[in-house]
């Protein structure tokens, strides 16, 4: 049951994006279209899966003092991994995704999740974690994506490595460029970000009456 | 000459780290509350990102002599830990008052991804070295000037009358997405025109 609650965290209450406000920077840059939305966020979930474990088995052995440089190049082997990984899987992607993939090391979501989580918990608990959070990581980011894509060029789900052209909802030329241009993450993000503080307020004021 | 300024002005203005590259961002909203601590990031930033473009020019060299170049990601952000650590002790020891200043903004700096960042880009553009450090400082003066203006903004919204759901970040970030709007007016500058003396 705790594990459960553990998965469950990452996904809903304590959700990166949206409630912890971690990873800025890979979530406004590539939220422009729903599949490089969930690339970066499936991309981010193995690296945190594969750091969080390994940190947890190692979590004896690393000294206290160099713990922020030794999870650091935990974190940098499994993004080099995953790098290299997606260069010869999914070229079009890791195109488009460019500079953000070596940057996943320096997403502060991994190495605070390390640092609160996988450095004081079983190994079985860290992976579970480690999944929670890349989920609600991804599940941010594809929502993110899905209304930027959508009001930006009136068409959704864009893949180009799969082959897949795309639904359109509405022709492109009613689309708001803006959308997907960078205000529009910024702006997006805030209001969604908003959205949810009243969302969270509004049943806290139900459940105390 | 004309080279130099086209680097700088374009990392400034038109590739603007934060507006237009989303580097960085963390710092530009968790160090923005007032004028003064933006100002310490800001330099703090521009000191670190120059040397770092230096350095890890001269770093990547060696890897491709050793042909290791896919140990690119973790020699850099190695480099960069360990430079801010080294900027910290020697500050410490040479220049209190500097490091009174900067001190507690430095280990902040090895996880802003602007640093890492550039010295990727430098790479992916096939800058060289002086090129390298040009547009290293030249980001992070755009850096600066983004979170100096932003946290002059931040301290009047204290005093706006703001809907309570969007207090906080999420005022930050649409304040930050009307910034962005009018750094898009930058793009498409021709800046080698404008240079060609």
């Amino acid at each position: 049951m705790r594990k459960w609650e553990i998965f469950k965290n990452g996904i809903f209450n304590e959700n990166p994006t949206f409630r912890l406000v971690l990873g800025m920077c890979p979530t406004l840059a590539v939220t422009s279209a729903v599949l490089n939305g969930l690339g970066m966020g499936l991309a981010t979930t193995v690296v945190l899966v594969g750091s969080n474990v390994m940190i947890a088995l190692l979590r004896q052995v690393i000294p206290k003092e160099i713990r922020i440089p030794a999870f650091v190049v935990i974190i940098a082997t499994f993004v080099t991994i995953i790098d290299k990984v997606m260069a010869a899987g999914t070229p079009e992607l890791h195109k488009v995704l460019g500079l953000f993939i070596p940057l996943i090391v320096v997403n502060c979501l991994i190495l605070a999740r390390a640092e609160a989580f996988a450095s004081q918990n079983t190994v079985l608990d860290s992976a579970i974690d480690g999944l929670g959070m890349g989920l609600g990581f991804t599940f941010a980011l594809s929502i993110l994506s899905l209304l930027r894509e959508l009001l930006g060029t009136g068409t959704i789900l864009v893949a180009k490595d799969f082959g897949f052209s795309g639904i359109q909802i509405f022709p492109k030329d009613k689309g708001i460029l803006l959308m997907i241009l960078q205000p529009g993450a910024f702006i997006t993000l805030g209001l969604v970000l908003g959205g949810i503080n009243w969302w969270v307020r509004k049943r806290e004021e139900q459940k105390n009456g | 000459m004309a080279e130099y300024l086209v680097i700088i002005f374009g990392a400034i203005f038109i590739n603007n780290f934060i507006v237009s590259r989303f580097l960085g961002i963390c710092p530009f909203l968790g160090v923005s509350r007032q004028v003064e601590t933006a100002t310490g990031m800001g330099l703090a930033v521009t000191f670190v990102m120059g040397l770092a473009s230096g350095i890890t020019y001269l770093v990547h060299k060696l890897l491709v002599a050793l042909n290791i170049e896919f140990l690119q990601t973790i020699t850099f952000i190695l480099v960069i830990a360990v430079l801010v650590q080294f900027v910290e002790m020697v500050l410490k020891k040479s220049s209190p008052v500097l490091y009174r200043a900067l001190g507690i903004y430095l280990p902040l700096i090895t996880t802003n991804c602007a640093v890492l960042g550039v010295t990727i880009l430098n790479i992916d553009a096939g800058h060289n070295f002086l090129q390298s450090v040009v547009n290293g400082i030249g980001g992070a003066l755009g850096f600066s000037l983004l979170i100096i203006l932003f946290a002059g903004i931040r301290e009047n919204l204290n005093f706006a009358p703001i809907p309570r759901s969007l207090q906080g970040f999420p005022i930050a970030l649409i304040t930050a997405g009307l910034i962005s709007m009018a750094f898009l007016g930058f793009t498409g500058f021709d800046l080698y025109a404008l240079f060609s003396f």
